[in-house]
């Protein structure tokens, strides 16, 4: 056994995917952090407060899990829905009634969005209370609320995939408020400086039309899919190696 | 440094110049062709007008034959014949006619109306829109959805929506 273990630990295969020893010094266990670019993000080292639950709760990284479960579901999800005005109900419907296991992986999808949203929020408000966006970190509380708009944006476009009624009213509400943006929205203000029309305000950029239609399910499919889980990674990427260089997990002073 | 040297160009800060202007110029002109990609020319939406059929069809008060098809009320009263775009003035959604009330109700966030198409409750800022009526030649009312009558609140009680275009009179 110990062998085999040693033939496949010297193999040229093992030894060009892992290039440090045992992880049992130091040195290795730093080497374990720096030379895994999943890890690198980490500190190769933390803090002794770090590890205290009831300072920082962990609810970004909460919020981190929750991304990343809904990113799961989410491509799991895209294999049975069509965002196609005729089909997308039923697909739902038949995620829910026909595909197996299908029920399991949209309720994870539709709960772990509504808690990533609430895990943001508190997140946001630990921040806040813990005085941790002040100076140095000033930088990536700017990232952090840049990532709350893009994870309230999630929820919203994902709102309007099912196409039942709820989502249909709530995405027509949702986007008649863009009618009012100053400058932007036809029937907000200063729309006429720009020549704002129905056909070229910021509304009909969102629907892709004029009513919430075929345009409207696959421009919001699009975003809720690619662009902005695209964006919101690049961000968190940002986020998660700026607090190692802001000082590492805020804590007690 | 004399003003000589400040104005003299290098055939190397040429080159990087215009190499930083055309960098620049691509970057946002492919930027601005994005933007413009998102705005589609051609729209696959329904035909804003139809056919509702003959006035003598609409007896005394609100129609609601047209409203689940083209989310239109067709309503006579002692004035005449006009249409009602089921559109609620606050957000968008779309008001239910509840008879024993004579009231159009919002179900998003409550606004009512009148059958003349006045806020009474709720919300929402403006009249229901009354959308433009003719008489085709084989007699039928044509409704045209892309003409709407926006009238302010104060201005509904003035005659001023009984505009011809909008009321269809002695029919």
């Amino acid at each position: 056994m110990n062998k085999l273990i040693k033939f496949i630990t010297e193999s040229q295969i093992w030894r060009s995917v892992f290039r440090h020893g045992v992880p049992d010094t130091e040195r290795n266990q730093s080497l374990v952090v720096f030379s895994n670019v999943l890890l690198h993000l980490h500190p190769v080292k933390v803090k002794s407060h770090g590890l205290k639950m009831n300072y920082t709760w962990c609810l970004g990284g909460i919020s981190f899990f929750l991304f990343i479960i809904l990113t799961i579901t989410g491509v799991l999800l895209m294999f049975y829905y069509v965002p196609e005005t005729h089909r997308a109900y039923a697909d739902m419907k038949d995620l829910e009634f026909v595909v197996s296991y299908g029920v399991l992986l949209r309720n994870l999808h539709r709960w772990g969005a509504h808690a990533m949203v609430i895990a943001v929020m508190f997140h946001m408000a630990r921040v806040f209370y813990t005085g941790s966006y002040k100076a140095p970190r000033e930088f990536n509380w700017v990232v952090g609320v840049l990532l709350l708009v893009l994870t309230l944006l999630l929820s919203f476009t994902g709102y309007l995939l099912p196409w039942d009624q709820l989502a249909i009213w709530a995405i027509t509400v949702g986007t008649n408020m863009a009618r009012a943006t100053p400058l932007l929205g036809y029937e907000g203000p200063f729309a006429n400086l720009l020549g704002m029309r129905i056909d070229n305000d910021a509304r009909f950029a969102l629907l892709g039309g004029t009513v919430v239609g075929q345009s409207a399910l696959l421009r919001f499919y699009v975003l809720h899919c690619v662009f902005i889980p695209l964006v919101a990674a690049l961000l968190m990427a940002i986020h998660f190696w700026r607090i190692r260089k802001d000082g590492g997990i805020s804590g007690p002073l | 440094m004399s003003a000589q040297e400040t104005k003299k160009i290098t055939r190397r800060n040429f080159l990087a110049l215009s190499g930083w202007f055309f960098f620049f110029a691509s970057f946002f002109g492919f930027l601005a062709s994005n933007l413009r990609f998102m705005m589609p020319n051609i729209l696959y939406e329904p035909v804003a007008y139809f056919r509702a059929g003959k006035p003598t069809d609409f007896a005394m008060g609100v129609d609601e034959r047209w409203m689940k098809e083209q989310r239109v009320w067709i309503v006579r009263t002692e004035k005449g014949v006009y249409a009602l775009y089921g559109e609620c003035r606050h957000l968008g959604c779309t008001p239910g006619w509840f008879p024993d009330q004579q009231l159009f109700k919002c179900p998003c966030h409550g606004s009512n109306y009148t059958i003349e198409g006045d806020v009474v409750a709720g919300p929402a800022p403006r009249p229901l829109y009354r959308v433009s009526v003719s008489i085709t030649p084989d007699g039928q009312i044509l409704v045209n959805k892309n003409i709407k009558n926006d009238v302010a609140p104060k201005e509904s009680s003035s005659g001023n929506r009984e505009g011809e275009q909008f009321l269809l009179k002695n029919v």
